[in-house]
């Protein structure tokens, strides 16, 4: 039997005003696997997530979450299986940390012991000092507002995690830190986890498959190693040769 | 107003409470109405002193109820059962008819709306123009037609009188006048204005004080222009089966009240600050040649009145507030969700704030009488917009963001709205309160013109009696009162808006 879980895209196309926003024949997640999607800001990155997570409905096609198609009736159901980070976070200000860790927890009626013991177990895979949970959002860190985005994003447990540039407002340090932390939990958990971002380090360092993607469609998918090597399209090759001098000063001693 | 927004606003509350019965008109009970001037309170005073005199259980005087629209809408209601009126006006304003019409013509036309016309007082107080004496010298004006010489004097006339067919315009079509200044002003204001130079001609009742006080002389109507305004009693003919004491009453009064003892009697009030109680005690003193009696309104002392009306001020406010609450928030939410319902709800609510708080009143009282209710409502609809609107706009401008975050993460639709997007509105939510109910408390003085009571009572009556004292005794609670108002919705926000929105923002 076909192992139908993860998120699978078919022949999706969306368009503004007639501009093909995103436009793609196929495109998959496997469980328990991530996949770094990469590309110029406007490339429909965003968009596609915001498909994904039912907050638009494409022209044409299908979005399946563990092979049950995403619609109307189903978006609330299928939300509930899928973890949605925002950039910055998107942390309700006029709840506490815990507050809007807890909420969708809440509104589903789970019984106030089942709820602490979640935000235990949460609170030891995310280490986020308990204190944190009692403040407003206005008064964490930037990176401490993240951990308690992606730790309101997994309270359900789901099956997939979508990560729309989540490190981009942060300062390099706090971000190297994080980028280690979630790849480690990624790591754990094993879920499989569609990660948006800009930065081709991040991506590559994140995942070990990556997703280029401009104007609306996927270019090529590989490692990070592939890209390089064989670039499908100018693009990519370009893509990749912006993003280089990044990585490049190898000489200094360690 | 025009027909056709009357008929809407009409429809619109028909629909909204489907049924409801004016007032309930009890037996052995007489309300006698007066309009917002002197003269008829004090003759509404003195048929209430009758109607108690000759034993009526309950009898009660709802003075200040407006012009003559607001008070004749009152009567058909059956928010009162008589009131004072002049032929002229019944004739002209309520029958739009001539004022030739006589008085069984009258008589036969609003018996068809179950209204009887008792037999005239005994004078007239017509209309007519007046001018200081200064003014008489200087222009050497004696009729309406010298008028016509002098186009640059400037005229203050009743608003009333600028729109009646028998008043302003019917006088300029008959004497041919053309004058290019002439303003609206309130009728005891003008006489201020006329002493102070500030208006050089005005329009006046031929029974006012004033003449006398200000030696005004008047302008002789020699083309016969002004009907005549005999006063009589208009009443609710149930009253021949209800209370027949009070036909009586009106009968034994019929004849006794000429100009010079209605002069006599407004000057007691106007000039020589006499509650309006102990004018009509005097006039009836010298109508029906009986003694001093105790009068049935207790006076009461400066500073209970000034409580009794601040407490029902606030009760008005208060109450018309919270309604807006309750019905505004949902309109605001249900405005939020889509665009043509959003800008259908706006309209509505922004058509209402257009309309003028007269012409509000007036179209209120054939539906729910005069007094409380129709106050209430009429606060309420001035309520709404900023309620709805700031509700509308905390709604539809969430930082994207947070929108993106409300529909994605799983949340029901009503979790969203109640949880999510209602606490962060609360902001523009509590403001669009505030603003509503420190412009109640402003609005609410009009409550006074239609017999609801509250701090515009003092201040109708102070301008009407030109005693600034009075006119204090209602502002400056008003004006305490709003201050209050502000204060304690400072305290309300502590309780109505989350402790993470309170928040300085986050220094970056």
């Amino acid at each position: 039997m076909a192992d139908a879980a993860g998120i699978e895209i078919q022949d999706v196309l969306k368009t503004y005003d007639g501009v093909r926003a995103v436009d793609i024949d196929r495109l998959r997640v496997e469980p328990r696997s991530t996949l770094a999607l990469i590309g110029p800001s406007g490339c429909g990155k965003s968009t596609l997530l915001r498909l994904v997570v039912g907050l638009l409905a494409p022209d044409r096609g299908t979005i399946r979450i563990d092979g049950t198609p995403m619609g109307p009736g189903s978006r609330l159901a299928l939300q509930r299986r899928m973890g949605y980070v925002i950039q910055e976070g998107g942390l309700f200000p006029h709840l506490t940390a815990r507050e809007n860790v807890v909420l969708v927890a809440r509104d589903l009626g789970w019984p106030e012991a089942r709820i602490q013991a979640r935000i235990q177990e949460l609170l030891e895979l995310t280490q986020i000092p308990p204190e944190i949970l009692e403040r407003f959002p206005t008064q964490i860190s930037g990176g401490q507002r993240q951990r308690v985005a992606l730790m309101r994003a997994l309270l359900l447990d789901p099956d997939v995690l979508l990560m729309d540039e989540p490190f981009t407002a942060l300062d390099p340090m706090i971000r190297s830190d994080l980028q280690r932390e979630l790849k480690e939990v990624f790591d754990r958990l094993r879920k499989a986890v569609l990660f948006v971002t800009h930065d081709m380090a991040e991506a590559a360092f994140i995942s070990g498959e990556i997703a280029i993607m401009n104007r609306g469609s996927i270019l090529q998918r590989g490692s990070f190693r592939e890209l390089v090597r064989n670039p499908a399209t100018p693009f990519v090759t370009e893509f990749i040769r912006a993003q280089r001098p990044l990585e490049a000063p190898d000489q200094s001693p360690t | 107003m025009t027909r056709a927004a009357r008929l809407l606003l009409t429809a619109f509350w028909t629909f909204v409470l489907a049924s409801h019965a004016p007032c309930a008109r009890a037996e052995g009970r007489v309300t006698v109405g007066s309009k917002a001037f002197p003269e008829s309170w004090v003759l509404a005073e003195a048929l209430a002193h009758v109607l108690r005199s000759e034993g009526v259980a309950d009898v009660a005087h709802r003075n200040n109820l407006g012009g003559t629209e607001i008070v004749y809408q009152a009567l058909r209601a059956g928010g009162v059962d008589v009131y004072p009126e002049y032929t002229g006006t019944i004739a002209q304003v309520i029958l739009h008819r001539a004022t030739s019409a006589t008085l069984d013509e009258m008589r036969g036309a609003l018996s068809k709306e179950g209204i009887g016309v008792s037999d005239p007082l005994g004078f007239n107080d017509s209309y007519a123009l007046a001018v200081t004496p200064r003014v008489h010298e200087r222009y050497r004006l004696e009729t309406i037609g010298d008028l016509g010489r002098h186009p640059e004097l400037r005229l203050g006339l009743t608003h009333e009188f600028l729109g009646r067919p028998d008043g302003w315009p019917g006088l300029v079509r008959h004497y041919g006048l053309s004058m290019p200044h002439v303003l609206g002003i309130q009728h005891e204001l003008a006489y201020t204005a006329l002493e102070s130079g500030r208006i050089d001609v005005t329009d006046i009742y031929t029974t006012d004080a004033e003449i006398e006080r200000l030696h005004l002389h008047v302008l002789r109507d020699d083309r016969g222009f002004f009907p005549r305004y005999e006063a009589v009693w208009l009443y609710r003919l149930d009253l021949e089966r209800r209370e027949p004491r009070a036909l009586d009453a009106m009968r034994r009064l019929a004849g006794r009240i000429d100009e010079a003892r209605m002069i006599r009697a407004n000057a007691r009030v106007v000039l020589g600050h006499r509650s309006y109680g102990e004018a009509a005690d005097s006039l009836l003193a010298e109508a029906l040649a009986r003694g001093p009696q105790r009068s049935g309104a207790p006076g009461a002392t400066m500073w209970g009145a000034m409580l009794r009306n601040t407490g029902q001020h606030v009760k008005l406010v208060l109450l018309s507030l919270l309604v807006a609450v309750l019905v505004g928030i949902p309109l605001g939410v249900l405005a939020a969700r889509s665009a043509w319902l959003g800008s259908a709800i706006l309209s509505v609510t922004g058509l209402l704030q257009t309309i003028p708080s007269l012409a509000l009143l007036a179209a209120l009282i054939p539906l729910f009488g005069i007094g409380v209710v129709p106050a209430l409502i009429a606060l309420f609809l001035y309520s709404l917009l900023p309620i709805v609107r700031n509700t509308y706009v905390g709604l539809t401008t969430l930082p994207s963001p947070l929108e993106e975050a409300a529909a994605g993460i799983g949340l029901s639709p009503r979790a969203q709205l109640f949880r999510v997007r209602l606490p962060m509105a609360s902001p523009a939510i509590m403001a669009g309160i505030k603003t509503s109910a420190v412009i109640n408390v402003g609005t609410a003085t009009l409550a006074a013109l239609i017999g609801a009571g509250g701090l515009g009572e003092p201040i109708l009556s102070g301008i009407q009696l030109r005693q600034g004292s009075l006119i204090l005794q209602g502002a400056v609670p008003a004006a305490l009162l709003a201050l209050l108002v502000q204060r304690l919705f400072d305290l309300v926000d502590r309780a109505a808006i989350p402790q993470g929105l309170r928040l300085p923002p986050p220094g970056r």
